[in-house]
Order: structure tokens, then C-alpha cells, then sequence
């Protein structure tokens, strides 16, 4: 069988041993609804909390600032749909930026369509937002900033502290999706002026379908789901209780390897962009050179398609993911790409490594053998590359 | 995704490369869609007597090019003509729905070279 290197951890994680230990006994022997009176309930609802301090340790937060959700995506809806109804009388217009995720891109494209006025700012080559036109662009009638903490396809890491300054300032509510952040980056929302924050469970080794809104206290927002009491009324419904106490587990891990994991992680990255670049002409880094996730690699390879590399890594056992529109379901390549100024040729030749605690030296290695000569097969097929060869194009 | 036709004609795919003194040349598809295909024909006595073709683009772009340029060699170019896309997506066992423009690609590359050849030779 052939070695199996799994560089997706941007798309998901495996669920982390100590995580699924923590979280069995609450699918059998500790199956108690935490809003029982008894004392299964009672253990269930001791459970709940126990998490729920975790999670708001991790971010410097109240518990009752906490809230779980079924998904990042879930968190990003709400903390956007949330307080643009809860604050339409004070204005009608929020920010965001070209390279949000579709979570809340789309959700701010429907607002648009329910009377909001969206401002989407621009992003340099490197896919940082620029303070000064996020200022510019504020009006009267903004009521929410929402940037992301760090791109999930190029890693760039996003001047939060500032643009929480900023916000803090004028008496706009600032909400970060901060799902690629969390375990990667050092997170505080007081100290960062954060008033909502996304994240979610299975980036960081916890399950899937459980993610958290933090929603700092005072801060005007609609109930997500009406029914019971639970998570202070704002999202109803019986918890998903292992999947809270995974989560929790999960961000416990998250937080004490925080720094070995930068460590660690980063010297990996280096040496896979390195190599990359080493081994393989026309390739660029996309993606900041230094306020970039640990984690993250993402290259542009000139006169070679992305769908095409993934499945040759594929066929050598090497999991990536690429910013090709072949991989998107549409004809545009990504959103991300494009922001960052690269041609469409270039977007759809790249390419995002995400590598997680699971990864090794030996993986590394192994993609630097077996990338270079997938690319020279994929060249020699490509009329773009003779093209370029024979000196009929310029790049 | 794929099924193993496909996979086996991206991977090791029939008649890739140039035709350097090539009777017909077309290049279809554009650099914004992800997908160029270009395809070189030799013809003599009204036959594709060789075909080549170099493709940037997904594994579907690739097999179908490649698929394409086996199903017209040694052919008619009046045969090469009624070539349909629904022919090279069926030869190749199916594609997905949201790739079937690869095929549709490929059958627009052949008629173009063929166009290209008639062109020169009025």
C-alpha cells in the first residue's frame, strides 16, 4: 500500500484519542439532558459547564459569553444575522472583506437582499486588509465590523488587535470567524476588542458539528433558536452534550500545545515551502511570507492546473486541497485567489498544504519527492508551458 | 469522482505532445475557465493520419482530449467531424455532470483543427 501524508488539516482534523475518551461516556453511562433535575442531569449539566469553562479560558472570556453551535458556519450566521437585525435602527451598514469564507460572505450577500449595505474591503497581495480603508470606509450607519482572524486558504493572519481598536473606538461591534485561528494563534478577545468570535471543533482535533459563538456580555443580539432554556435562552434546544465536551477537550489540548504546535508547525512550513521552491521553477507563495498560520502552505504552480495535481498527490497518497475551480463545483476559481490579484491561469494551478500534529519531517520529505515530478508530467502536457517555452508568452 | 477509464486516460494519457509540421492547429477553451486544449492533426488523402494534443486543465479535460484524439485517428475528416462530445463521454465510461464541458471541449478542439486544415488548403 502507498504512504498515506494527510495535508488537509485546514479541511478538518482527526478527532484527537484524548478527545474521543473524554466524549464516550457521555454517549452511554452519562447520557443525562443537562436541564434534567436529577442527578443524571445534574452530571450532564456539570459536563456542559466544565466545557464551557474550558472554551472561555482559551479566549479570555465569561462563561456566560460562551455559547455552542452546531458548526462554525453556524456561529459566523449568527453572530452576523444576529446583530444585524438586533441593531437595524442604528444603522443599516456592515463591513467585511473580499476573502471571508462563504459563511460569511453569503450570509452578508443575503442581508444585501433584506435592505443591509455590505462594504467589502479590498486586500493587498498578500490578502492583508489595510486599517486605513477599513477607517475610510467606515459611515453613521455602520454597525458591524466582521474580518476574519486568518484566511483558511492563504493563511494570512489579519491585524485583529487593530481592527478591534478601531471598531472599539467608534461603537461598532467587531465579530472575527476565527475557525482557522484557534490552536494556531494566541487568541484574547479583551485584549483584542473582539465582540463576537467563531470557531469550531473540528480544526482542532475535536469532532464535527459542534462549534461556539462568543458573544461578549452587553452586546445587542438576536436569539438564534427559540424554545428552551438552553445556552441562556439564545440557542435552544438539548445540548449536544459529548460533542460540547469533546469540543471543550479539544480546546483544553489546543491551548496547552499552543506553543509547541507554532514551533513545531512553522519549521515544517518552512521547510516545505523551501523545498517547494527549490525543486520546482515557477512558483509562487501565496499568502503572507510571515503573519501566516503555522499551518499553512499555499503555492501557485505556473502552467499546471489544480484538480490535475490533487489527484496525482492523490494517486501517491498525498491529501491537499486547491483554490482550482474544478475543485469548487464553479467556473470561477477561489474568491480568496482572485482578491489577492493572481491571474485566473495562476489561481487554478494552486495548491494549500495544511498540516496538523499529526504531521511529520518524513511527510514533508515525502511531498518534495513526489511533487516535482508530477508537476514536470502535468507540464509536458500543458500547451501553456510549450507555449511559454517556445518564448510566445511572457510572465 | 472519476471512474477508472477517466483515471487511467489522465494518467497515462494516448497521443499528448506536438506535431511540429502539424497540417491543422487549433488551441479551444481560455486560461479564465482553467481549461486550454490544443490539438495538432496530420492529414493525408483526407485522413488523420496523426493527431497530437497538449492540455492545461482538470483530469477530465485530459482524458477527454486524449479519448478524442484516439477516436479520430485514421478517420475521415468528414468522419472526424460527426464526432460528438456524448460519444467521447460515453467511450470514456461517463463523466460528471459539471465536467461534461471537457468533452464538449474536445469536440470543439477536433472541428476547429480540421477548420484550421481546410483553411490552408482551399
Amino acid at each position: 500500500m502507498t504512504r498515506r501524508v494527510y495535508l488537509d488539516n485546514a479541511a478538518t482534523t482527526p478527532v484527537h484519542p484524548k478527545v474521543l475518551e473524554e466524549m464516550l461516556p457521555y454517549f452511554t453511562e452519562r447520557f443525562g439532558n443537562p436541564s434534567s433535575i436529577h442527578s443524571f442531569g445534574r452530571e450532564a449539566k456539570q459536563a456542559i459547564d466544565k466545557a464551557r469553562e474550558q472554551v472561555a479560558k482559551a479566549l479570555g472570556a465569561r462563561t456566560d459569553e460562551i455559547f455552542f453551535t452546531g458548526s462554525g458556519t453556524e456561529a459566523d450566521n449568527w453572530a452576523i444575522k444576529g446583530i444585524a437585525y438586533a441593531n437595524r435602527e442604528k444603522g443599516n451598514h456592515i463591513i467585511t472583506t473580499r476573502i471571508e469564507h462563504h459563511a460569511v460572505l453569503h450570509t452578508c450577500e443575503y442581508l444585501e437582499q433584506d435592505g443591509f449595505e455590505v462594504t467589502y474591503l479590498d486586500v493587498d497581495e498578500y490578502g492583508m486588509v489595510d486599517t486605513d480603508k477599513l477607517k475610510s470606509a467606515i459611515k453613521d450607519t455602520t454597525i458591524l465590523i466582521t474580518v476574519m482572524f486568518a484566511n483558511n486558504e492563504i493563511g494570512t493572519i489579519q491585524p485583529v488587535e487593530e481592527i478591534g481598536e478601531i471598531a472599539k473606538e467608534r461603537g461598532i461591534y467587531f465579530h472575527t470567524d476565527a475557525v482557522q485561528a484557534f490552536g494556531n494563534v494566541p487568541i484574547d478577545v479583551n485584549k483584542m476588542n473582539i465582540d463576537l468570535l467563531s470557531m469550531s471543533g473540528h480544526k482542532i482535533m475535536g469532532p464535527k458539528g459542534i462549534g461556539v459563538l462568543y458573544i461578549r456580555k452587553g452586546v445587542k443580539i438576536h436569539n438564534l433558536i427559540h424554545g428552551g432554556a438552553q445556552e441562556r435562552k439564545r440557542r435552544a434546544g438539548t445540548e449536544n452534550l459529548a460533542y460540547v465536551v469533546g469540543l471543550g477537550k479539544a480546546v483544553e489540548l489546543a491551548v496547552e500545545n499552543l506553543d509547541n504546535h507554532i514551533h513545531r508547525l512553522s519549521g515544517l512550513r518552512d521547510r516545505l515551502i523551501a523545498g517547494i521552491m527549490e525543486r520546482i521553477d515557477f512558483v509562487k507563495l501565496n499568502g503572507h511570507p510571515e503573519k501566516r498560520l503555522p499551518n499553512n502552505v499555499n503555492v501557485s504552480i505556473e502552467f499546471v492546473e489544480g484538480e490535475s495535481l490533487l489527484l496525482s498527490l492523490d494517486m501517491a497518497g498525498i491529501a491537499a486541497s486547491s483554490g482550482s475551480a474544478c475543485t469548487s463545483g464553479s467556473l470561477d476559481p477561489s474568491h480568496v485567489l482572485l482578491a489577492i490579484g493572481l491571474p485566473h491561469e495562476t489561481a487554478h494551478g494552486s495548491l494549500r498544504f495544511s498540516l496538523g500534529d499529526g504531521t511529520t519531517e518524513e511527510d514533508i520529505e515525502y511531498v518534495l519527492e513526489q511533487l516535482p515530478p508530477i508537476v514536470d508530467r502535468l507540464r509536458a502536457m500543458s500547451p501553456l508551458f510549450s507555449q511559454y517555452k517556445g518564448g510566445k508568452v511572457n510572465v | 469522482m472519476y471512474n477508472e477509464k477517466v483515471m487511467e486516460y489522465f494518467t497515462n494519457p494516448r497521443n499528448v505532445g506536438e506535431i511540429e509540421d502539424a497540417d491543422g492547429i487549433a488551441e479551444v477553451g481560455s486560461p479564465q475557465c482553467g481549461d486550454i486544449m490544443k490539438v495538432y492533426i496530420k492529414v493525408e488523402d483526407n485522413i488523420i493520419k496523426d493527431i497530437k494534443f497538449q492540455t492545461f486543465g482538470c483530469a477530465s479535460a485530459i482524458a477527454s482530449s486524449s479519448m478524442m484524439t484516439e477516436m479520430v485517428k485514421g478517420k475521415t475528416l468528414d468522419e472526424a467531424l460527426k464526432l460528438t462530445n456524448r460519444e467521447v463521454v460515453d467511450a470514456l465510461g461517463g463523466l460528471p455532470p459539471a465536467k461534461i464541458h471537457c468533452s464538449v471541449m474536445a469536440e470543439d478542439a477536433i472541428r476547429a483543427a480540421i477548420k484550421d486544415y481546410m483553411e490552408k488548403n482551399k
